[in-house]
């Protein structure tokens, strides 16, 4: 066991982990945190997309204890009380999801992409979200969430 | 005014944006055993022994084989012809069938034990010769059943060719159209738990489409009353038709029984690549005789499916496909036969579309062919034989009984959209120039069958004590949002705002009956039942409001406005509901306020037409999709924003099949694609922003005028996108390209045609 110290959502926590523990196993058994959804097994879907130092990562494919020292923040940490980020009401906005197993990583996914573009073209947005899957929307209405927040000032 | 009809936001969205769905695996279940499945990596092989020893070695960890199941056959579905002797173990025993077919289970505390374990579960293997693809097993060199002396699991249709069927046709052509195999892939891969309770009660948690009968299946399965079992289906991410319960959720409840302690499993991507269901896998063979203006006269469709190892709702699908062959065309003669095959691969079953994306991709691509063939435009020939708008209702030469449609009218909005005439000056352009990039056009029209069987849906309508209502429906949502659509049918009735309905599903033990989502059904009798339940209680509110008021039953109005019933021209008397649910509340007449109503529908027949344009490098074989429209009629719309949700995300999966995914197994029966780095499930870079034009004929088979939208987008854009392609490359002297066409297959056809 390997002991790490990280922040999450805004609160320190030090535990003992398994060297072989992914992050994404770490967030959701150990910290409860079950809002990261796993959606595959070759990192290709990008459901259990979080940010580890505000840039987005695919927690399936970094171990618990990269993360040591990090700040990671996942879906739980977005919305300020009953208030939702800017991104979550786009999605909400513009129906751009439906079984929302996918809707964490691309909302993550999504904040990532506008804090470093903050006005991306479609062809931005697409390009940018290639690392994410969703099987229910056609990928049309995230498209539009992404533009709506990006006007939003996300 | 009426909510119906508004694009009205879903109520259910919060806890999936703040990453609080309640999917199953999300569960806490305390003190649960994780259980991991050992697969078969072969397609066909005797099992010799198998020795978990080094696997119990480790702590905590125990191995079950099939030798120590003592269930019976998880049978093929009751479909007339299937041979029960085809039924699949719950565990294989002496044979496996297909690479993923369950050989143990290890039961372990936790995740990473079990995959430790069982990597050590040593399994003897003696392959036999695998059969992949229908012509490998119509030779029947090797049979899977040997028992049974065949492998076709079942036939369909006509039993033998009429020889005389294109007599006097002028153009006879013909082709075969293969709809390959797909794999469903919701993105939450299938997951199941189950406790015993003190009372030897079971409730199991899956994540299906269909918690009711799935009750019925463990119930048959296990040897227990359905009243022993409690299923409850929580949030499930995405289920497209393959989620229903399978051999895997019957051993986690026999497992939890079996130890006394709750059990759960969830499985991995590669594991649900081989196991769960795949979709259509069907081979068409269509031949079309007109006369020399294009008037079809007759039809035939011979249909070769490959149903997987062992026989399932994909031995039954190809019966839906020869009910549906005729499309929206008026041929006066059809002639459709089927023939299911077994082979060394995962089952076949639903997949989005299920058995009417192949009848209209082999229509389809026969009036491309004959269009082709007489030099006429595709959408001209389509006109000369739609079924016209006044001929409703009206039965096909397949025996399909169509209920509304505006064939040609979809057309027009279709082409009108797409600028279709500008299209083909563009392409004539490129033509000309002779450059690498050339403009293909394609047209689908189709129309697709919607509670195809007649079924019946459970609703349940009840007011509360504090003037809101519960909706128990049996009908299951999986991302369609009937959260909020039924709630909307249900408000509409009742004249109460949305957020004072509470719609209840997915838990037998709260609503008293249903059969789930599949086969785009849910709203036409789910919503039916819902709506005619919620008037059941109105009039008995108005009954109530009567003996209240002192007045005549007949001259209670509902104010929707407001919620309130009041003597006609005497709104001053009205009683809200909040005050009349009160009143009965204190009278012990509250459950007056209540009605059940269980709605047997007849199938609805969506409708549409897609336009589909590419661009194809023919010095590369790319292929890229610059525009899809798409006009889909499913009737009266209940949530304009849900049903362009379900067509965004069927024309996706339709765009899909005809672009880029392909299940596919090399001659030994491997997967070639069984995980998400070999399986080619498109993302948001591989497709364009979708061109959605409403059209809206309502159905008059049911009370709301719905039918079904789940599947239609999928149905449709396929043969648009495949016609189009083979239209940019006919020039080259190219007619036909398979599917998915892009890359490889472009290029062979290009080389084949250059030969």
């Amino acid at each position: 066991m390997t002991r790490i110290s990280l922040t999450v959502n805004g609160e320190s926590h030090e535990a003992e982990v398994e060297p072989r523990q992914l992050l994404v196993y770490f967030l959701r058994e150990e910290l409860g945190l079950k809002g990261t959804n796993v959606g595959c097994d070759t990192s290709s879907c990008g459901a259990c997309t979080v940010l580890v130092d505000g840039e987005s990562v695919k927690s399936c494919n970094q171990l618990a204890v990269q993360a040591d020292g990090c700040e990671v923040t996942t879906i739980e940490g977005l919305a300020q009380g009953d208030e939702l980020h800017p991104v979550q009401q786009a999605f909400h906005e513009q129906h751009a999801l439906q079984c929302g197993y996918c809707t964490p990583g691309f909302v993550m996914a999504s904040v990532s992409l506008l804090a470093e573009n903050p006005d991306p073209s479609e062809a931005e947005i697409r390009g940018a979200l290639e690392g994410n899957l969703c099987r229910c929307t056609g990928y049309h209405n995230i498209v539009e969430a992404v533009r709506a927040a990006a006007r939003a000032g996300a | 005014m009426s909510i119906l009809g508004n694009r009205v936001l879903r109520t259910e969205d919060g806890r999936f944006l703040r990453g609080a769905g309640q999917y199953v695996e999300n569960l806490p279940l305390d003190g649960a055993l994780t259980a991991t499945f050992v697969r078969s990596p072969f397609a066909h092989a005797r099992i010799g022994e198998i020795d978990v020893s080094a696997a119990e070695a480790l702590p905590n960890v125990q191995v079950l084989t099939g030798a120590d199941v003592d269930l019976g056959l998880f049978g093929p579905p009751p479909f007339p012809g299937l041979d029960a002797a085809m039924g699949r173990p719950v565990m294989a025993t002496d044979t496996v069938r297909f690479v993923g077919e369950i050989v143990a289970v290890v039961l372990s505390e936790g995740r990473a034990a079990g995959a430790d374990a069982a990597e050590l579960v040593a399994v003897d293997y003696d392959p036999l010769p695998a059969i992949v693809g229908p012509a490998e097993s119509a030779k029947e060199e090797v049979l899977l059943f040997p028992g049974s002396g065949t492998n076709v699991a079942a036939r369909g249709g006509a039993p033998e060719l009429d020889p005389t069927l294109f007599d006097g046709c002028d153009v006879v052509v013909s082709g075969t159209v293969t709809s390959q195999r797909m794999a469903a892939c919701p993105l939450e891969p299938r997951s199941a738990a189950a406790e015993v309770g003190p009372d030897g009660r079971i409730t199991a948690w899956l994540s299906t489409q269909t918690p009711h009968q799935d009750r019925l299946v463990l119930a048959g399965t296990l040897g227990l009353d359905p009243a022993q079992i409690r299923v409850i289906g929580p949030d499930v991410g995405g289920g497209f038709g393959a989620k229903m319960v399978s051999v895997e959720e019957i051993l986690v409840v026999w497992l939890a029984r079996r130890t006394g302690r709750p059990v759960r499993w969830t499985e991995t991507r590669s594991e649900s690549m081989v196991g769960l269901n795949h979709g259509r896998a069907q081979e068409l063979t269509f031949t079309i005789g007109s006369d020399r203006d294009g008037k079809v006269a007759a039809f035939r469709l011979e249909i070769r499916a490959d149903v997987g190892a062992y026989p399932g709702l994909g031995a039954f699908l190809p019966n839906l496909t020869g009910l549906m062959s005729s499309g929206v065309y008026a041929f006066p003669a059809i002639e459709a036969s089927s023939v299911a095959y077994l082979t060394n691969t995962t089952p076949i079953a639903a997949f989005r579309g299920a058995g009417r994306p192949e009848a209209t991709q082999a229509v389809e691509r026969a009036m491309d062919t004959l269009a082709a063939e007489l030099e006429l435009d595709p959408a001209e020939l389509r006109r000369r034989n739609f079924i016209p708008k006044d001929a409703f209702p009206y039965t096909t030469a397949s025996h399909a009984p169509y209920d509304s449609g505006d064939y040609e009218g979809a057309l027009d909005l279709a082409l009108r959209a797409a600028g279709y005439d500008d299209l083909r000056a563009e392409q004539a352009r490129r033509r000309e120039q002779g450059g690498p990039k050339q403009l293909g056009i394609g047209i689908s029209t189709y129309v697709e069958i919607t509670n195809g069987v007649d079924e019946t849906e459970f609703g349940e309508v009840e007011i509360t004590a504090d003037g809101g209502a519960v909706l128990r429906t049996g009908s299951f949502s999986h991302g369609q949002g009937h959260e909020t659509t039924f709630a909307m049918v249900a408000a509409e009735q009742l004249g109460l705002p949305l957020e004072r309905i509470t719609v209840v599903k997915g838990d037998t033990d709260a609503v008293a009956a249903g059969t789930g989502t599949y086969g785009s059904k849910s709203l036409q009798i789910g919503g039916s039942a819902a709506r005619l339940a919620s008037a059941e209680v109105v009039d008995r509110a108005k009954k109530l409001t009567a003996d209240y008021l002192e007045a005549a039953e007949s001259d209670i109005v509902l104010d929707p406005a407001l919620g309130a019933f009041h003597p006609a021209g005497s709104p001053a008397q009205a009683l809200t509901w909040e005050e009349l649910a009160s009143r009965a509340a204190a009278d012990g007449q509250l459950a007056e306020l209540r009605a059940v109503h269980e709605f047997k529908g007849a199938p609805t027949f969506p409708f549409g037409a897609h336009v589909a344009v590419v661009e194809v490098d023919v010095e590369t074989a790319q292929v890229e999709l610059l525009r899809l429209v798409a006009v889909d009629d499913a009737g009266t719309l209940i949530n304009p924003l849900v049903a362009e949700g379900q067509v965004h995300g069927g024309v996706a999966t339709g765009v899909s099949q005809a672009l880029y995914e392909t299940f596919v197994y090399d001659e030994d029966g491997t997967p070639l694609t069984g995980t998400f780095l070999g399986y080619a499930f498109p993302s948001a870079a591989d497709l364009p922003s979708w061109e959605v034009v409403e059209m809206v004929t309502p159905t008059p088979r049911n009370p709301l005028g719905a039918k079904g939208i789940g599947e239609s987008g999928t149905i449709g854009s396929t043969p648009a996108v495949q016609g189009a392609v083979i239209d940019a490359l006919a020039p080259y002297g190219v007619r036909h390209v398979e599917m998915p066409v892009n890359g490889e297959n472009v290029f062979r056809a290009l080389q084949e045609a250059k030969a």
